[in-house]
């Protein structure tokens, strides 16, 4: 499977979008830890970006990539390898070129000025989002025929993911703000990798702890290993049931 | 050892393959000709396993197609358009190929590479070549392996003269290799010197599926083009298409 990975990954370091999101990452990042004082706060300017920015690169060059090396996949299919193995050889070099872009222009700086638990929290989240996202965008190009159609509808899921889904969650509280909501919130939050990302990193700052109950509640569950290992599995999920729906639908695809 | 029963593919409205089943051996070089969008080049995808087909099933060495992909070891294609990723060179392209196909040195067929002065460009990206430059990769990678069957998609269009000459030197030497060679051209002249067999498709039909001797001693017409219009004007149908190719042989003679 490397073998493949590493020639998707030789065509797409050669690709300026890669090259100009690392210098974009690593640019943000370095000015944030120089203009702040504190670093924590530094963290929670980065957070936004990497949750808003992040997914939306991610879900764009995939799409793209996907219908780019539609000649190279059909190629591959003239050999003797498998469906399965030429979609997850994409996936694995789209993945590791979009991995590195983060860990250089994020990771480096983090690990510069704030190397301690919310550092952490921010590059892992960072990471699943990455992955999960690329496997949305891989479900979404491998469904969809035409570009034009693949790319709008990656685009409209990050749309629901960023912004459509926190303004629907807020409407669902107010509606029932007489009852008791923490729990459920807690399972909507799972409903939204981004969502699931924010909530992660906040807790281990100290603003939590301007939440009120609700955010008592989180702490409590996020704080400890049993909300560490849940945010993983939850993460896991999200990337692997759209890229094994990807496969499947790849699988049966007429090239 | 290709060996196709009843296959059936609908594109939405469109039947691209209507009940077609053949048998294709080894020394055989199968002609597969027929009008624009009639099944010829889903009907080669559909024994690479790119398209799936909706009925029937297709075998290759006894092999299913919707099986294990190790059966397309044996097969070199040749697509009508190749398209390779841009930013790859021509020289990685090659070392991908024998990387996925784990060869050693002395099972590959550098003849056509040769021939083609394909070194040359090996520093060059994919995509700052011309559409015949592509053309010679694209043969040049069929042949590379040895493959027992040849699957060729329009092999000629787009070459220049002397390519397409070394090209079809290298299928005849291939042919008297007993190789079992599948072709589809319009151009009927290109195909004369090489086929053993005609499988003429319409609207995703089959038409029928002979041998040269045959075709010839049944329409009495030794000229390909000839014969195939002849039986064509037999059943009656696009006799159209027949004329065009006459028209454009005639254009082909006043170039040379």
């Amino acid at each position: 499977m490397l073998k493949l990975s590493r020639y998707v990954l030789y065509d797409i370091l050669r690709n300026k979008i890669v090259i100009a999101y690392t210098l974009f990452l690593f640019i943000v990042s370095f000015s944030m830890f120089r203009m702040e004082e504190n670093s924590s706060k530094a963290i929670l300017s980065l957070l936004n970006i990497v949750l808003i920015v992040l997914p939306l690169i991610s879900l764009i060059f995939t799409t793209i990539h996907y219908y780019n090396s539609y000649e190279f996949i059909e190629l591959m299919l003239s050999q003797p390898l498998s469906r399965t193995r030429i979609l997850l050889s994409e996936f694995g070099g789209v993945c590791i070129s979009l991995l590195s872009a983060f860990w250089i222009g994020v990771g480096v700086p983090v690990l510069l000025f704030s190397a301690d638990d919310t550092g952490f929290a921010l590059l892992f989240t960072g990471t699943a989002l990455t992955i999960v996202f690329t496997s949305i965008a891989f479900l979404a190009s491998v469904r969809s025929k035409d570009k034009a159609r693949g790319i709008g509808f990656a685009l409209l899921l990050w749309f629901y993911f960023a912004l459509i889904y926190d303004g629907l969650v807020l409407l669902i509280l107010f509606a029932f703000s007489d009852y008791p909501m923490e729990k459920f919130t807690l399972l909507l939050s799972a409903l939204n990798p981004i969502d699931l990302g924010r909530i992660f990193i906040m807790l281990k700052m100290d603003i939590s702890a301007l939440m009120g109950y609700t955010g008592a509640l989180y702490k409590d569950f996020f704080g400890s290993g049993k909300g560490v290992l849940f945010t993983t599995v939850i993460m896991l999920l999200w990337a692997a049931i759209p890229l094994w729906l990807a496969v499947k639908s790849f699988r049966k695809k007429d090239m | 050892m290709i060996r196709i029963e009843h296959i059936n593919k609908k594109f939405r409205r469109l039947q691209a393959l209507d009940d077609i089943s053949a048998n294709f051996d080894k020394g055989q070089v199968i002609s597969l000709i027929g009008p624009n969008g009639s099944g010829k080049t889903t009907l080669i995808k559909s024994i690479l396993g790119m398209v799936k087909p909706d009925g029937g099933k297709i075998f290759v060495k006894d092999q299913p197609v919707n099986g294990d992909p190790a059966y397309r070891k044996d097969i070199g294609y040749m697509p009508q358009i190749g398209r390779y990723p841009d930013n790859m060179k021509v020289g990685q392209l090659f070392e991908m190929m024998k990387k996925i196909r784990n060869v050693t040195e002395k099972e590959i067929d550098n003849n056509l590479v040769l021939q083609f002065n394909i070194p040359a460009i090996y520093e060059k990206p994919m995509r700052t070549l011309s559409g015949g430059t592509r053309q010679k990769v694209s043969a040049a990678l069929a042949f590379l392996f040895n493959p027992a069957i040849l699957i060729l998609d329009e092999p000629t269009a787009g070459l220049d003269p002397l390519s397409s000459e070394i090209l079809k030197d290298k299928i005849i030497s291939e042919k008297k290799k007993n190789k079992l060679i599948l072709i589809t051209s319009h151009v009927l002249s290109d195909l004369e010197e090489l086929t053993t067999h005609i499988m003429y498709l319409q609207e995703g039909k089959m038409q029928f599926l002979k041998d040269l001797g045959t075709l010839q001693e049944e329409t009495g017409e030794i000229k390909l083009s000839k014969a195939i219009a002849k039986v064509m004007r037999g059943y009656e149908t696009d006799n159209k298409w027949i004329d065009q190719i006459f028209l454009a042989e005639k254009k082909d003679e006043r170039i040379y």
